[in-house]
């Protein structure tokens, strides 16, 4: 869109918020509250285009998936097949699941509008006409207040048979998750529409080519979603410029756990840990010291503090070893037993596997049943060494990425916090006072 | 006793036919739909649902026991779900449930004598940044502290007392 952009207007960078817009207490639940705010201008835009030059147009705003792994959502659109003839969908990504993540639950409960306009667009630039949005169903509110949006849209001609006049027709319906956090797996997340338990399918295909039904489809994240409007409204190239090379626009931070402030905190991709940290959360907890950062939700590797001087964004949060994840930074200040952190993230994977594959069935149990009984006082020499060689075992070796999921943050907080697992080990207890 | 969907369910559920091109995909929303409607689903309750999509029972039965909030068993009036993952962890929900184990009398998995209450430890619920949070049937319950559920148990007591006929209403539906 940049090159249809008025080239003699100074070159002012849009500023912020561009997704966290409501100010504390605020929702914006009403349509017309949200068109005074220049709300659809960035559909109007995109229904003027070619459908193809929307998914060119995203793909060079590098927007990358925010529901954690980082793919580009533009080359994701690109994928499907151009010579089929079957119905495509668009499927969005509404389970938040993973712990330590709270980002799309804002959209879903006071922004539900941004999230609308992304799916109309990517329905559009995807060619779809029918879009599900797939709601974890303890989301009883936050379901209601997106039917609710779904309906004013309907009742205003943005959705539904030709929309805003431009013979374009798509109809938008949520569906409710019932308890199940795998169903976050965009493969079981099909499955679960389809009626079925959410079990993680093989692949190939993909998605794009046997997805929903059947049929072509695309899944992606609420806040990926959120994010496709400001491509349109800002131009691939500002929207580029809103993060870093390779890995544009804005992203939302979850920080939670020993920190002042925890919260909701937007920020350029790319933005330092430690000023999410210290500056946004307000640092930690009578200022204790840190003993570590789970970065980007419950699956992804622990840093240490001497290891928080990195920038936000997926190439370099792997280049540091970790992940960006879904960018649900979680704090624990010294004095918390890092075993018992691990035991509540280990007994999450044991639980929430579907059983489908031996290594992640049996691995997850064994894994949460090792570091049970260390941190219980039942350790044995050799453990530590154990429970990486378990993890190894799972990695890479099941269908879909909750083996994996269960198994870094095992690797990750034995390798960092081994004198500690050690010391339990030795010692026969838990050497925290908990609390 | 045959069991029925209300005036109000019935039309969401032929509401939920038409959004799907199979009628397979319906049985969750409708499942969410029964679980609330009967309080949980007894197995009359899935026959029902199985009739109702024309599917097997089989089909039905294999798919709700996937899901931990279509529920196999009765809960109390009040179902009280105690976030027990990281963020909630590091933020004190031990000590919540500790304290809600104690006042309640019972155990995660288990309800009260008078039918009031139930309680259960649950998974993240993406409420991690005003953690710890507990969830009451639909509502969430956030930055908790012993002395905010000891407020809420006595508001809820007297809301059972107040009101009759209220269920524990568990998953949204649309
Ligand atoms: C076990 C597991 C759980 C997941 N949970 C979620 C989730 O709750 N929300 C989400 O958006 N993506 C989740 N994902 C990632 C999805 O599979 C998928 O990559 C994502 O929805 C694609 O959207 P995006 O490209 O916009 O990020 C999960 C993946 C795995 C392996
Ligand atoms: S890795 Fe685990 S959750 Fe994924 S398909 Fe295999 S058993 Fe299921
Ligand atoms: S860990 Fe409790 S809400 Fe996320």
């Amino acid at each position: 869109m940049s090159e249809n952009a008025d080239r003699s207007a100074p070159p002012t960078p849009p500023t912020g918020p561009f997704l966290l817009r409501c100010r504390p207490g605020e929702a914006i639940l009403r349509l017309d509250d949200h068109l005074t705010r220049g709300g659809f201008e960035p559909v109007r835009k995109a229904l003027a285009m070619d459908p193809d030059a929307v998914t060119d147009e995203v793909k060079r705003a590098s927007l990358r998936g925010r529901g954690g792994a980082g793919f580009p959502a533009g080359v994701k659109w690109g994928f499907l097949p151009k010579d089929n003839p079957k119905p495509r969908y668009l499927v969005v990504n509404a389970d938040e699941g993973e712990p330590g993540t709270f980002k799309d639950r804002y959209f879903l409960e006071r922004d539900p509008f941004p999230l609308l306009e992304g799916v109309i667009i990517a329905s559009y630039a995807i060619r779809a006409n029918v879009s599900y949005i797939y709601i974890r169903g303890e989301f009883v509110k936050q379901i209601r207040v997106v039917e609710d949006a779904i309906r004013q849209l309907y009742d205003r001609g943005f959705l539904g048979r030709n929309v805003l006049g431009t013979g374009y027709s798509l109809d938008v319906y949520v569906h409710p998750g019932a308890g199940a956090y795998v169903c976050g797996e965009e493969s079981a997340l099909l499955e679960s529409i389809e009626g079925k338990p959410g079990r993680p399918r093989n692949r190939p295909p993909f998605p794009a080519q046997v997805g929903l039904f059947g049929c072509p489809t695309i899944i992606n994240n609420v806040e990926t979603m959120a994010c496709v409007p400001l491509v349109l409204r800002h131009g691939a190239d500002a929207f580029l410029k809103m993060g870093v090379p390779g890995d544009g626009g804005p992203k939302i931070y979850c920080v939670s756990g020993h920190v002042k402030r925890p919260g909701l905190y937007e920020a350029p991709m790319g933005t330092n840990l430690k000023r999410i940290i210290f500056e946004f959360a307000g640092g930690t907890l009578d200022d204790r010291p840190i003993l570590g950062v789970i970065p980007g939700g419950s699956s992804t590797p622990v840093l240490t503090a001497d290891e928080l001087d990195v920038a936000m964004d997926f190439n370099s949060m792997r280049a540091k070893g970790s992940m960006l994840g879904s960018a649900a930074t979680v704090v624990f200040t010294e004095g918390t037993c890092p075993v018992a952190v691990l035991l509540r993230i280990s007994r999450f994977y044991a639980h929430e596997s579907c059983g489908q594959c031996t290594p992640c069935r049996e691995g997850t149990g064994w894994l949460e049943r090792v570091v049970e009984s260390i941190e219980h006082g039942n350790g044995r020499p050799g453990d530590c060494d154990l429970l990486l060689s378990a993890a190894g075992q799972i990695q890479g070796n099941t269908i879909c990425a909750l083996g994996d999921a269960a198994a870094m943050p095992v690797q990750s907080f034995v390798t960092k916090f081994r004198a500690d697992f050690e010391r339990h080990i030795a010692e026969g207890r838990c050497p925290h006072a908990h609390g | 006793m045959a069991l029925r969907f209300s005036p109000d369910n019935e039309a969401r559920f032929q509401a939920l036919l038409a959004r799907y091109p199979d009628r397979r995909a319906a049985l969750i929303p409708t499942l969410v739909l029964a679980n609330r409607e009967f309080g949980y689903l007894s197995r009359e309750a899935m026959e029902y649902v199985a009739s109702r999509l024309e599917l097997p029972e089989s089909y039905v039965l294999n798919t709700a026991t996937f899901y931990t909030l279509l529920r196999k068993h009765p809960v109390g009036r009040f179902h009280i779900q105690v976030c027990m993952n990281v963020s909630c962890y590091l933020r004190g929900a031990d000590h919540l449930a500790d304290h809600l184990k104690r006042v309640l009398g019972i155990g995660f998995g288990e309800v009260t004598p008078d039918g009031l209450f139930s309680l259960e430890g649950v998974q993240c619920l993406a409420s991690c940044g005003t953690a710890p949070v507990i969830q009451v049937n639909d509502d969430y319950h956030e930055d908790m502290t012993v002395e905010k559920v000891d407020c809420l148990l006595e508001s809820l007591r007297r809301q059972a007392s107040q009101a009759d006929g209220a269920r524990p209403g568990t998953g949204g539906v649309p």
